[in-house]
Formats: structure tokens, C-alpha cells, sequence
């Protein structure tokens, strides 16, 4: 549990030292939140119904711009290699990977959604809601994200294919994450336990799915 | 110099092994042993499949045919083998200790504290230095010293002395004979002189016979 832990802290120290990732990540959420009443207008009843799909897009956007970073650098240098040997089995080192990312893209964009809220004339229980939506959803992006850049490691280009390969796999994630934002109490509880279970799946499963893949990709 | 516990005995058992690539055969029908206390010596010249051999033993390569049998060891075992390679694993960005930290926790050992490994590289001194800072000898003097720290029974090593110091090259001749002293084992593909102690010790399988 040690070794989990420690790879989870170089990941996320790695990334703060770089400096501005996370940063990059918000500026691209928030962007989406500034365009979007200057393309359709600054109607807040439009604006309030579209919200949750708006935040979800913004934030499946977001994610998917920093999906290649996640095995990418561990591969060319080798540390995935030698991980192998390690005392994790290789499918804790990827879920401990995967809860780095989660860590680093998921959660700086649940703490902006404040401002989306603002942005997108949310109220209150909208926007808790979509708080709500978010931590029970991105779990689940961020492990079919994992699958997804686990595939395309080895390919230069990659960064453009693993955002295709996951997206139909995302969709469920998406509709029920949106449906989750709901007006009615009765309805969005039902729409966030099957965002729940989607996410669960996934993130149990993605760590023998993605350690599979980047065990091939060597070989 | 080393009063380190010895290592769990292994016996790496190579046979019949033929490795490819691409299209390329690099060899077949490969056949050595190592007993505790042993170390092959890879040769041959670029392009042979000398880290492609290794990769196999790691695990990496599925080998085309043959098998390589690793006797002695236990399901809960802790992992047998210590790599090193090219791809070294540390990170420009972290500093050298807490490079050696976060392998030294994931790869575990606890033979060897880190300022001892560093000391015994020769990078005393060097802790809060940025790993990015460091020349190309002093890195490999780095992963050397990682490769100290996991404390495995089997050594796989590319090009140890690769960007070394002729006092470096020393030092990875020392370290090899004080792992065989200890029990452990060791391949390593070189094209130079390791400078070991006892010859009898160490074999040498030449590579790159097939066009």
C-alpha cells in the first residue's frame, strides 16, 4: 500500500512541478462556460436549462485533453518497464496512475464549477447537483480514459485516437451524468445510481484492462 | 566491504531459446544456465539481440520459441529481477533522492539506505540535485544505484558501463563481483571488459551467428 502511495504522490508531484497543467485544464472548463452564452446569447432560462449538458461537455473536453499524459512519459522512459518488477502487481500501478489523473484533472474542474455555475445562470441546487454529477462520473471517465491511452501508448499520435476509441464508451457516463443535473429529485436519484455503478464498473475493471494493453504495446 | 545477507538461491535456466523481431530472427536454439554466484557475459555486435535476450528473461519479449525457467522461487516471493537498461525510469524533474525514495518504496529492498547506495555510485553529496541535472555517466551511476537499492537476486543489465568513467567501469566490475559474492546472479550484455574478479565465475554467449 505503500508503493501505491508513493506512486500516486510522484505522479501528482511530478505534474505540480511542471507548473500550469491543472491551471490549463480549468482555463479550457471555464472557456467553455465563457463561449457558450456569447454564441446563443445571454438568455438565463436557456442558458439554466442547458447547463448540465454544457458542464459535462466542458468537463468530458477537458479530460480528454489530458488523457495523453498519463502512460505517455512513464512509457519512453521505461519506468513502466521496470514497474513491472516492482512489489505492485501492474494492475495496481495502474490504478494508482489512474487515481493520479483523477486527482489532477478530475478534481481541479469539480472545484471551478462554481464559476461555471455562475456563468451558466445555474442556482443553487443545480449546481450541487452537478457537484454531485461530476465526483460520481469522472471516476468512470478517467478509467475509460486509462483504457484508451493504454491502447495507443505506443503510437506516436496517439493523443488523437484514444479520445475516439473511448468516446463510445464514455456516452453512458455522459447521459446519465446529464440526467443526474435533473429538476426533479425523484428522477436524477435514480440517473446518479446508475452514474455510480457505470463508474464503478469501469474503474474496477480499467486497471486490468489498461495493464493488459501496456503489457502488449512492449511486446 | 559488503556485509549484505545473501541472496535467496536462484537458478536461471535458459533453453532452446529463438527470439524475433520484426522479421528479423535475431537468434535460436539458445541454450546456458546460471547457478548462484554466476554471470553470463552477453557479446556480439550491434543489432545481435543482445537487449532483446534481456527483454526476454524480464519478461517484455515473448520469446518465438524455448523456455527460460527460474528455479527456487515461491509464489509470494518478492520479484527476482533487477533491470537495468537504457530506458532508466528516473525522472528529469525529481530530484536524485527523491527519485531513489519512490523506487526504493515501490521496488523494495530494505537492505540498503539510500544515502549508502548513493555513496557507494559515487554521487555522495548530489541528493537535492535535480535528476535532469545530472551527466549522462552520473545517471547511469543513478540507476545503478536504484538497481542497488531493489536488492533482487537476478541482475539483467544493459550496457552497464555505457557513458561510464574508466574509474565508473571499475565500480560497476566491483559491484557485479560483490553481488556474486552475495549469491546473486547476473546477465549482462556488454561490449567491454567487465574487469571481474574471478573469471571462473562468468561465461560468455555470443549472439548475432544468424544473418
Amino acid at each position: 500500500m505503500k508503493a501505491f502511495w508513493a506512486l500516486v504522490y510522484r505522479d501528482i508531484r511530478l505534474s505540480t512541478r511542471v507548473g500550469g497543467e491543472a491551471m490549463t485544464l480549468i482555463l479550457f472548463f471555464i472557456m467553455v462556460g465563457v463561449i457558450v452564452p456569447i454564441a446563443i446569447g445571454p438568455d438565463s432560462k436557456v442558458l439554466s436549462r442547458l447547463a448540465p449538458g454544457l458542464i459535462w461537455i466542458a468537463a468530458f473536453l477537458a479530460m480528454i485533453l489530458g488523457l495523453d499524459r498519463l502512460f505517455r512519459a512513464d512509457d519512453e522512459d521505461g519506468s513502466l518497464l521496470l514497474m513491472r518488477h516492482s512489489r505492485l502487481p501492474f494492475p495496481a500501478v495502474v490504478a494508482a496512475k489512474m487515481v493520479a489523473h483523477w486527482v489532477l484533472t478530475a478534481l481541479p474542474l469539480i472545484l471551478a464549477t462554481p464559476i461555471m455555475a455562475l456563468l451558466l445562470a445555474m442556482d443553487f441546487a443545480a449546481w450541487r447537483d452537478s457537484l454531485i454529477s461530476l465526483l460520481a462520473g469522472t471516476p468512470g471517465l478517467v478509467a475509460f480514459g486509462a483504457m484508451g491511452a493504454a491502447v495507443t501508448v505506443s503510437l506516436r499520435r496517439g493523443g488523437l485516437i484514444a479520445p475516439v476509441l473511448i468516446l463510445p464508451l464514455s456516452i453512458p457516463v455522459l447521459i446519465f451524468g446529464t440526467s443526474a443535473i435533473g429538476e426533479s429529485a425523484g428522477r436524477s436519484s435514480a440517473a446518479l445510481l446508475f452514474l455510480c455503478a457505470v463508474s464503478l464498473m469501469a474503474a474496477v475493471l480499467a486497471p486490468f484492462a489498461a495493464a493488459l494493453a501496456l503489457r502488449l504495446s512492449e511486446d | 566491504m559488503n556485509t549484505a545477507p545473501v541472496h535467496p538461491q536462484r537458478q536461471l535456466t535458459v533453453s532452446g531459446l529463438a527470439c524475433q523481431r520484426g522479421e528479423r530472427l535475431l537468434f535460436e536454439g539458445l541454450d546456458f544456465m546460471l547457478a548462484p554466484g554466476q554471470a553470463v557475459l552477453l557479446r556480439g555486435p550491434n543489432g545481435a539481440g543482445k537487449t532483446s535476450l534481456l527483454l526476454c528473461l524480464a519478461g517484455v519479449i515473448r520469446p518465438l520459441e524455448g523456455t527460460i525457467a527460474v528455479v527456487g522461487r515461491d509464489e509470494d516471493d518478492p520479484p527476482d529481477i533487477g533491470l537495468l537498461l537504457y530506458r532508466n525510469g528516473l525522472k528529469p524533474r525529481l530530484s536524485v533522492l527523491e527519485n531513489l525514495t519512490f523506487w526504493a518504496t515501490v521496488e523494495g529492498g530494505d537492505v540498503l539506505a539510500i544515502p549508502d547506495a548513493l555513496e557507494q555510485v559515487g554521487l555522495g553529496g548530489l541528493e537535492s540535485l535535480f535528476a535532469g541535472y545530472l551527466s549522462s555517466g552520473q545517471t547511469k551511476r543513478l540507476a545503478l544505484a536504484r538497481l542497488l537499492l531493489a536488492n533482487r537476486p537476478i541482475w539483467l543489465l544493459d550496457e552497464p558501463t555505457a557513458a561510464l568513467d574508466a574509474e565508473g567501469e571499475a565500480l560497476v566490475g566491483q559491484l557485479i563481483d560483490a553481488h556474486l559474492d552475495r549469491g546473486g546472479l547476473v546477465v549482462a550484455a556488454t561490449h567491454h571488459d567487465l574487469g571481474l574478479a574471478d573469471k571462473a565465475r562468468s561465461s560468455t554467449v555470443m549472439l548475432g551467428a544468424i544473418r
